[in-house]
């Protein structure tokens, strides 16, 4: 459709823009709401990085302590120290499971609608992730409090240990000791990423011509040979920022996550143990800072991490989708 | 277990096809399998959001009664959610008279006006990198622009801005694309009129585009009604004082109808209490209070459906 409109303008319906053209009112109008878009993205760029760098600049701390594991902010503390690789190591963690959760969820869900199920089963799936997507971060974190975390601790209080007779133990976790933990945590993010996956990958699906599938079931391979054979190597690009897309969102995300983690601010040991993330602490501690003590500039540093990380994302998903187009 | 004939449709008898060494049983079973997993994703999404609703609705049985929906927190025993719902109607609509038309004018120029140069590179990329900033760095946006700098405090209008900023690409993209969805003959018929462009974009593509925009609307609508990490530091978190409806004074922060009070929302309530951890009655008016989000968030996305179908079969009927 955007394309057919694309060619449209592209033969010249409209003549060059003559003077009454140019000084249209309503062009220039419509032009400055679209525009109030890049206005704010380079304010808020403007502003998060000044602030972040604050932590530099005024307070002096180097590039080197932001990278210790040591996070003692409170300025009565005897040895104060900034170390950030908690919170970065965390959102990492964190994110990371949640992606290896979810995707495989996510991208068997998409093959599902595009694929696989009937309409009338499409017509019901649909719409349920749409209101998925549209169930606030607050009630997943409130769902995660009330019915994961319980489950988690009465669950599996004990501890695990996978032991191999030559190697000895090769996976070992203590057991939950509340439940608030890196394992909730990046569950209730692997639910929250599920539709935004899903779509992507959904739309890359679709996408893959039609004679390509027919073709190779003429050949007389099976669903599944396609799916694997055909379809995913195809789409691999679209799913590959289905993936990327998740990932932001999952970095970003910051209430649900809070409620379920267990904010400790150390680094992660074990996926039973309680850990923070970036977003986590900045909500935490934001409301309980002053505005200019190193502290809260230690937040806003965090939060320039974060800013740095989903601009990143944007990029990566452009590049990722150029070579596409290139190929 | 052996291969029906109908899995082998389209198969010639005699030297069965392998792919990489297996057998042909194997090829088919893998099949089958994948298909059981694969239809297992579906019902394994229905389950959890049913379980979801079925959850919410029998935590808010016995809690979200009328009393608890009009009365104040500190009112009766359980407590109420009134000034807190009124808040977060108030926000939404704050919100949705600034995101509606700056949203759709972006729309226009988007669908109507720009043409593959940087410029319009330029817009797209702020509106996929607005999209990606996590919420709370915009509400510390919020935060630094509106209560440190323009020192006005934690207030609605700095809350609505605030998500105003986030939802703005939202906005624009479904406005672009029910603007896109109009027929382009529609355009050259009204231009060769002789209508100006702007004339056709007022009185043809809009009016027709009107089903998809509202649609838009709507969806933006349910993603500003349940955000928070948005608002925690831009309209503020805390228990609303009781509110004085008849005051109208739009500048005295004491009456309700005012933006420039602190005002915190339901989404944000839950967080509250939640991280307070006290009350006795704590867990019970979370419940309420989800239960209310989540049924404004399905009546948001049914209405989202209906009203786009209903206008446009009586649009298209017309």
């Amino acid at each position: 459709m955007a394309q057919l409109t694309n060619t449209y303008r592209a033969t010249g319906l409209r003549a060059a823009p003559s003077l009454r053209q140019r000084i249209d009112l309503p062009r220039r109008v419509v032009f400055g709401a679209a525009a109030s878009m890049i206005f704010i993205v380079v304010l808020l760029l403007a502003f998060i990085t000044w602030q972040g760098l604050q932590l530099f600049i005024k307070d002096g701390v180097s590039i080197g302590q932001i990278l210790s594991p040591t996070w003692q902010p409170d300025s009565t503390s005897p040895n104060l120290s900034f170390g950030l690789l908690p919170f970065i190591a965390g959102t990492v963690y964190v994110t990371a499971l949640a992606l290896l959760i979810s995707t495989p969820v996510s991208v068997g869900l998409a093959l599902f609608l595009s694929e696989v199920a009937p309409g009338w089963a499409r017509a019901i799936v649909q719409p349920a992730l749409e209101i998925f997507v549209g169930i606030p971060s607050v009630v997943w974190g409130w769902l995660g409090i009330t019915i994961l975390v319980p489950f988690l601790s009465h669950t599996f209080h004990g501890g695990m240990v996978l032991s191999l007779p030559i190697a000895g133990d090769v996976f070992r976790v203590p057991g939950f000791l509340t439940g608030f933990s890196w394992l909730a945590g990046s569950l209730v993010l692997s639910i929250m990423i599920v539709p935004t996956i899903t779509s992507v990958s959904y739309d890359a699906f679709r996408a893959v011509p039609q004679e390509l599938r027919t073709g190779s079931l003429a050949l007389g391979t099976t669903r599944w040979q396609t799916i694997r054979h055909l379809l995913i190597p195809s789409a691999l690009t679209g799913v590959l920022t289905a993936i990327v897309l998740g990932m932001t969102r999952a970095a970003g995300e910051a209430l649900a996550v809070q409620m379920v983690i267990g904010n400790s601010p150390s680094m992660p040991a074990a996926i039973t143990q309680p850990v923070t993330t970036l977003t986590s602490q900045i909500t935490l501690d934001m409301g309980n800072t002053v505005f200019g003590e190193p502290w809260q500039d230690a937040l806003w540093t965090m939060s320039l991490v974060l800013l740095v990380i989903s601009i990143s994302s944007v990029v990566l998903v452009r590049v990722i989708n150029k070579r596409r187009m290139g190929a | 277990m052996t291969a029906t004939p109908s899995q082998t449709i389209g198969r010639p008898n005699g030297p069965k096809p392998s792919l990489k060494g297996k057998s042909s049983r194997g090829i088919i079973l893998a099949d089958r399998a994948a298909t059981v997993v694969l239809w297992g994703t579906g019902v394994l999404v229905l389950t959890i959001l049913g379980a979801i609703i079925v959850h919410f609705a029998l935590a808010a049985w016995g809690v979200v009664t009328l009393n608890f929906v009009v009365s104040d927190p500190s009112e009766t025993a359980l407590g109420g959610v009134m000034p807190i719902l009124w808040n977060s109607i108030y926000m939404l609509a704050l919100t949705m008279l600034i995101a509606v038309p700056v949203g759709i004018l972006g729309g226009i120029y988007m669908s109507e006006y720009a043409g593959e140069n940087r410029l319009t590179n330029a817009i797209r990329f702020a509106e996929e990198a607005i999209s990606s900033v996590p919420s709370i760095v915009v509400g510390l946006f919020g935060l630094i622009l509106f209560v440190d700098d323009l020192h006005l405090g934690f207030t609605a209008l700095g809350g609505a801005l605030a998500l105003t900023f986030f939802n703005l690409p939202l906005m624009t993209r479904l406005s672009e694309q029910a603007l896109r969805a109009v027929p382009q003959d529609e355009r050259s018929a009204s231009l060769a009129l002789g209508a100006t462009k702007w004339q056709t974009i007022r009185h043809v593509v809009v009016p027709l585009a009107i089903p998809g925009l509202i649609t838009g609307v709507i969806l933006t609508a349910g993603r500003v009604f349940g955000e928070a990490a948005v608002l925690l530091f831009t309209s503020g978190i805390g228990t609303p004082p009781h509110y004085d409806f008849t005051n109208l004074d739009l500048t005295n922060p004491a009456s309700p109808w005012s933006p420039f009070r602190p005002a915190t929302t339901l989404s944000v309530y839950i967080w509250k209490l939640n991280s307070e951890g006290l009350g006795v009655f704590k867990n019970q008016i979370v419940d309420g209070s989800a239960a209310i989000l989540i049924s404004m968030v399905l009546i948001f996305n049914l209405g989202a459906r209906f009203i786009g179908r209903v206008l446009s079969r009586r649009l298209t009927a017309a």
